[in-house]
């Protein structure tokens, strides 16, 4: 198999989330942390799930991912049921999960390394395109903790598109960071998406984030977390944050979401 | 070189400081010996290759135990931090023998293996070992669980995931742990070379207690420094470049 036919767009996958429901047992009792959710997601979607901390969304995504099992329900990829992590499915994590005793080339080529398909060299040429595609390719050989908040982030989204998978799930990969870095990544992101074809999944509680990343923005609510409701956001892209169209979808969110929890403003992002 | 420049500074005065101490006769001449009669020992016992056979057999001693105890510390560590049940019958072992002075170890080895090279290597790896099991344990026990759960997204099965991830994120205290082995090595191959008298190899241990048998203080301070110098050399030429490559890649310590 060569480099070309690597870096060739896969195409994207359809995920059906049915009835998906998971508990946690703690030493204070049981929580359910998903209760009976359900949604569809089309091959291709740029899906953003929002609701304030502790409604499932991380636990959804690791269920995704297979990386947890669902106490009922199932996660159906393609009409196969999602049982353990896959290649197809790559993950950003919410808190770093970069590996600190490998360079940034290091980093991106470790899932490449783990393809059966491709030889070394092959390897690193794919790694360089995807270092490349996020802007990094002169940091190939920098240590991680010499890296900004914003290019640690880039590397990680270079790390996660380097196996080609066709869904990518991202879990508020953007919050730690200031907000013209992370308006960048905005414009990245979504050029990443054009480009790639891939099926995303964003995870936030960022209401304009959301709107301003996808086609369809689902509301969660916690306790126990449920899928409440959902809108879709028909706005042309490149999308900019900050535009008063946006902004209009970001206040009917955050209305919508009022209904649901008592959170503070903060919560919603509504900064 | 300023660094360079204090050092030598340093010992300078201390080596004056010392022999000032001589001079004011603090201590009998035959009990405290002038710097300039150990450097007399050194020099002879260097030219007549004395000091440098002793050295060899003591390493040799040294690397053999100490490499035996890595071999088996890592792997059982790992299997400790890994297995409940290994913890509590190995792990527990191991904590427990931990705190023993590595001198304790000698009667028994005199015991079980006699007057033999069998009894200083069996010091030296009980002497290492439980140190090396305890501190890869907790290495990987400090290993954040999302480096693991980030390698299975990407496809690495058990084993890849151990040797590729969990083992050299656990480095620097695996490192730390060699580093505190490869000194209890050391001390316990001392204690066991002073008491166990063997005619195999005369080892650095061997000649210090010779020099305290013939009464002749410069060889026993003069082979003390060239076991301190050994100890520092390995640190320096071993441990540091090791420890400084790590630190530079997680930008921990100093740079
Ligand atoms: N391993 C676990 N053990 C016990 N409870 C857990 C565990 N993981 C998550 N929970 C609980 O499940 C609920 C959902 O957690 P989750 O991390 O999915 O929330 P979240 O929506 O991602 O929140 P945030 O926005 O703060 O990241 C929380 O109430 C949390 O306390
Ligand atoms: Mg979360």
């Amino acid at each position: 198999m060569s480099v070309q036919d690597e870096l060739k767009s896969v195409p994207p996958a359809k995920l059906f989330i049915d009835g998906v429901t998971k508990d946690f047992t703690t030493r204070s009792g049981t929580l359910r942390a998903l209760d009976h959710v359900s949604f569809q997601i089309n091959e291709g979607d740029f899906v953003c799930l929002v609701g304030p901390s502790g409604c499932g969304k991380s636990t959804l995504l690791n269920i995704i991912a297979g990386l947890e099992l669902p106490d009922s329900g199932l996660t159906l990829m393609n009409g196969k049921p999602v049982t353990k992590p896959g290649r197809d499915r790559m993950v950003m994590f919410q808190e770093p999960a970069l590996f600190p005793w490998l360079d940034v080339m290091g980093n991106v080529l470790f899932g490449l390394r783990l393809k059966p398909n491709l030889n070394k060299k092959e390897c690193c040429e794919v790694a360089q395109f995807y270092l490349r595609l996020v802007g990094l390719e002169e940091f190939a050989h920098s240590n991680i903790h010499e890296l900004s908040g914003g290019m640690k982030q880039r590397v990680a989204l270079a790390r996660s598109l380097a196996p080609n998978p066709r869904v990518l799930l991202m879990d508020e990969p953007f919050a730690a960071l200031d907000a013209l870095t992370r308006e960048q990544l905005y414009g990245d992101i979504q050029r990443i998406w054009a480009e790639r074809a891939k099926t995303i999944v964003f995870v936030t509680h960022n209401v304009r984030e959301a709107a301003c990343l996808g086609n369809r923005v689902i509301l969660f609510s916690p306790h126990p977390g449920r899928v409440r409701e959902e809108f879709q956001i028909d706005l042309p892209r490149p999308r900019d944050i900050n535009s008063v169209e946006l902004a209009k979808y970001a206040s009917r969110i955050t209305r919508a979401l009022r209904g649901y929890v008592d959170a503070p403003d903060a919560e919603l992002g509504a900064e | 070189m300023k660094r360079l420049f204090s050092s030598t500074l340093f010992f300078i005065v201390l080596i004056l400081i010392w022999h000032f101490l001589v001079l004011a006769k603090v201590k009998s001449p035959v009990l405290l010996p002038d710097p300039v009669s150990v450097w007399e020992y050194l020099r002879t016992a260097i030219l007549d290759g004395s000091l440098f056979d002793a050295t060899l057999v003591t390493i040799r001693r040294l690397l053999s135990g100490y490499g035996i105890g890595i071999l088996l510390g890592i792997p059982v560590g790992m299997l400790t931090a890994r297995f409940r049940f290994m913890e509590d019958t190995v792990g527990v072992i191991a904590l427990g023998l931990q705190t023993l002075p590595s001198v304790c170890w000698v009667p028994l080895a005199l015991v079980w293996f006699g007057q033999t090279e069998g009894a200083m290597l069996f010091v030296v790896v009980m002497g290492s070992l439980w140190s090396i099991i305890i501190s890869t344990d907790n290495g990987i026990r400090n290993v954040p669980p999302i480096f693991a759960r980030a390698a299975r997204t990407m496809g690495a099965k058990q084993f890849y995931t151990w040797t590729r991830v969990i083992l050299p994120a656990s480095a620097p205290f695996v490192v730390t742990g060699m580093k505190q082995g490869w000194a209890f090595a050391w001390r316990s191959l001392m204690a066991a070379e002073i008491f166990v008298t063997i005619l195999t190899g005369f080892g650095l241990g061997q000649l210090l207690e010779y020099g305290r048998d013939l009464h002749s203080m410069d060889q026993v301070i003069g082979v003390m420094l060239a076991i301190v110098l050994i100890g520092l050399l390995v640190d320096k030429l071993l441990f540091s470049p090791i420890e400084h490559f790590l630190h530079r890649r997680w930008g921990t310590g100093r740079t």
